[in-house]
């Protein structure tokens, strides 16, 4: 598979990373040659194997539904950027 | 008390339960050693006053008669596991002046085994590489030759050991990255079982692969850690709800009983001096009674692409949060969110961190997420599989843990593939789970070289006692490079 320049720009959009014109070239070549190595999977007779998502196949444990979590919220958006009133600050997002 | 009885965590902790020094008197020497070496750049973070305090409450603990085995022993973490107080960086700009609101499972259990830990080692940036240079803090260098790379990811952990800063350390192995640094340091480096050790409080890379494990000097050493860490952590919910064993005591432990086998198909391209230290090493073994097997692994040899796939896709995921809002770096003056976003992590991610997050974006994209995420996924199965059916009838394996003596620094900053590559004999272990262990085995070019021992899921002790045995025999673990502790 190839990667041509509208590829990364897409890739980069949904990705949400700002690439300069060079660092996108630059990844272009790098991410064809990380498909080239990756693309030996295609040659593996994987006919009717399951996918294997995690090494331990162990069911997922449930516990009883009762609150463990204290209220932490002011230690939580004591390291982030900007907040107030308790709210997270973003740019305006609806006009 | 001459430095080489003090610098493993065993004669750390020996001379410390013989009274012949406190730990506030160690503590204070080594982060002297720290301060005096700067330019190997093994911490992120040093936390003298902490330690010191640590030191003190360890020895009140030791007055009082409440010692355990760890009680007063100077440890490390790689800056991957969250420290309350402490920044924990993960080696990137975008966490650089993070602190976390509470501590890593792992940092709480070390604290409570009284060890006390000097700072947060280098690593390569959120643990994605194999040479210690993907740092935002700056590469590492190895103690055996400053011009080489000391591997990675967990890059600082190994150094500050084969430095002699340190007796013992904790790193993350997601493909290779404590056991390959420790082959490049000369050390011994344990990844054990997927959901031995609890991921709870340490950065995810890659969720289904990320396992935290000890680097040290000796077997003996990384037992001795791994007694502290492991077991089942319920705030984990891949965490392995079975009792941790007694790993220390497995150094004892006969080996006359086990078989190992080794896949030299593999391994047929190796350097003729590389091939001779796996040789050596079957010779030892052999010696201490040990059977050793020829064997194939025909699956194993895609692990490094399956991998490429895998760790990335889940990579893409994990580091999704990292988007300037909740936490972290945030870029000046956004004009709007997906400004913010999009200029945040350009700014706060390096250049290998995008690469993965890209690839990882391209196999979970639309049209292709059959063609490799689930393929690779299909390609894990086989792998897993065929080492289970493997261990049904040796008890483990041995391969070299590196194709290469450790790189001189910038050789293949350049060429990401060469880089991966380096990972070629340690990633099938993350992809199945499995406990791998590499401990020294001799010298390639003057520096140190490792083999490594594979066993199935849960049989940590298997491999501490083949390393512990293979070390009586040795004295390849006993090397230290030139100025080591000074």
């Amino acid at each position: 598979m190839h990667i041509d320049a509208a590829a990364m720009h897409r890739l980069a959009a949904l990705a949400r990373i700002a690439l300069g014109d060079g660092e996108s070239e630059q990844l272009t070549l790098e991410l064809d040659a990380i498909l080239a190595l990756v693309d030996d999977i295609q040659s593996v007779d994987v006919e009717g194997v399951e996918p294997l998502a995690h090494p331990i196949e162990i069911a997922q444990r449930l516990r009883e539904d009762v609150v463990t979590e204290p209220d932490q919220r002011e230690a939580f958006q004591a390291s982030a950027p900007a907040v107030e009133k308790g709210l997270y600050l973003v740019p305006r997002v609806v006009e | 008390m001459s430095r080489e009885e003090i610098d493993t965590v065993a004669g750390a902790a020996a001379a410390l339960e013989a009274g012949a020094l406190s730990s506030r008197e160690l503590v204070t020497e080594r982060l002297a050693a720290i301060d005096r070496d700067p330019a190997l750049n093994a911490f992120i973070t040093v936390t003298a006053e902490r330690a010191l305090a640590a030191a003190d409450a360890a020895d009140r603990r030791r007055r009082d008669g409440e010692a355990t085995a760890l009680t007063g022993v100077p440890i490390a973490l790689k800056d991957i596991f969250c420290t309350r107080d402490v920044r924990t960086t993960a080696g990137s700009r975008i966490l650089q002046d993070w602190i976390a609101p509470y501590d890593a499972t792992v940092t709480e259990r070390l604290d409570a085994a009284g060890a006390v830990s000097l700072g947060k080692t280098n690593m390569d940036e959120f643990a994605m590489g194999s040479s210690g240079e993907n740092s935002h803090f700056g590469a590492t260098l190895n103690p055996w030759d400053r011009t080489r790379v000391p591997g990675g990811s967990s890059s600082g952990s190994a150094a500050a050991i084969a430095a002699g800063l340190v007796p013992g350390a904790i790193g993350t192995d997601t493909g290779g990255s404590i056991r390959q640094p420790a082959a490049f340091c000369g050390l011994t480096g344990l990844k054990p079982t997927y959901g031995r050790v609890s991921r709870w409080g340490m950065i995810a890379f890659a969720s289904s692969l990320d396992q935290a494990g000890p680097l040290g000097h000796s077997a003996e050493d990384v037992a001795l850690l791994l007694d502290a860490i492991a077991g089942f952590d319920p705030r984990d919910s891949t965490s392995v709800d079975r009792p941790a064993e007694r790993y220390a005591d497995a150094c004892g432990m006969a080996v006359t009983p086990f078989t190992v086998g080794i896949p030299e198909h593999l391994f047929e391209a190796l350097s003729p001096a590389l091939a001779g230290v796996i040789d050596e090493a079957r010779a030892v073994l052999e010696g201490l009674g040990v059977r050793c097997v020829p064997m194939r692994l025909d699956h194993a040899s895609s692990g490094v692409a399956a991998y490429y796939v895998i760790a990335p896709a889940e990579a893409s995921t994990n580091l999704s949060r990292f988007d300037g809002v909740r936490f972290g770096h945030r870029c000046e003056a956004p004009t709007s969110i997906d400004d913010l976003y999009a200029r945040t992590r350009a700014e706060g991610f390096g250049a290998e961190v995008k690469r993965r997050i890209l690839t990882g974006t391209y196999a979970l994209s639309v049209g292709y997420y059959e063609a490799y995420y689930r393929r690779a996924q299909r390609v894990r199965r086989l792998i897993r599989d065929e080492f289970l059916a493997a261990f049904g009838s040796v008890d483990a394996i041995l391969t070299p843990t590196t194709p290469t003596p450790a790189f001189p620094l910038g050789d293949k900053t350049d060429d990401p593939v060469a880089m991966y590559l380096q990972d070629v004999f340690t990633i099938p272990a993350n992809l199945a789970g499995i406990p791998g262990l590499s401990m020294p085995a001799g010298r390639v070019e003057g520096l140190p070289v490792g083999v490594q021992l594979l066993g199935t899921h849960f049989a940590e002790r298997t491999l501490i006692a083949l390393a512990a045995a293979f070390q009586r025999e040795t004295d390849h673990h006993l090397q230290r490079p030139a100025g080591a502790g000074s």
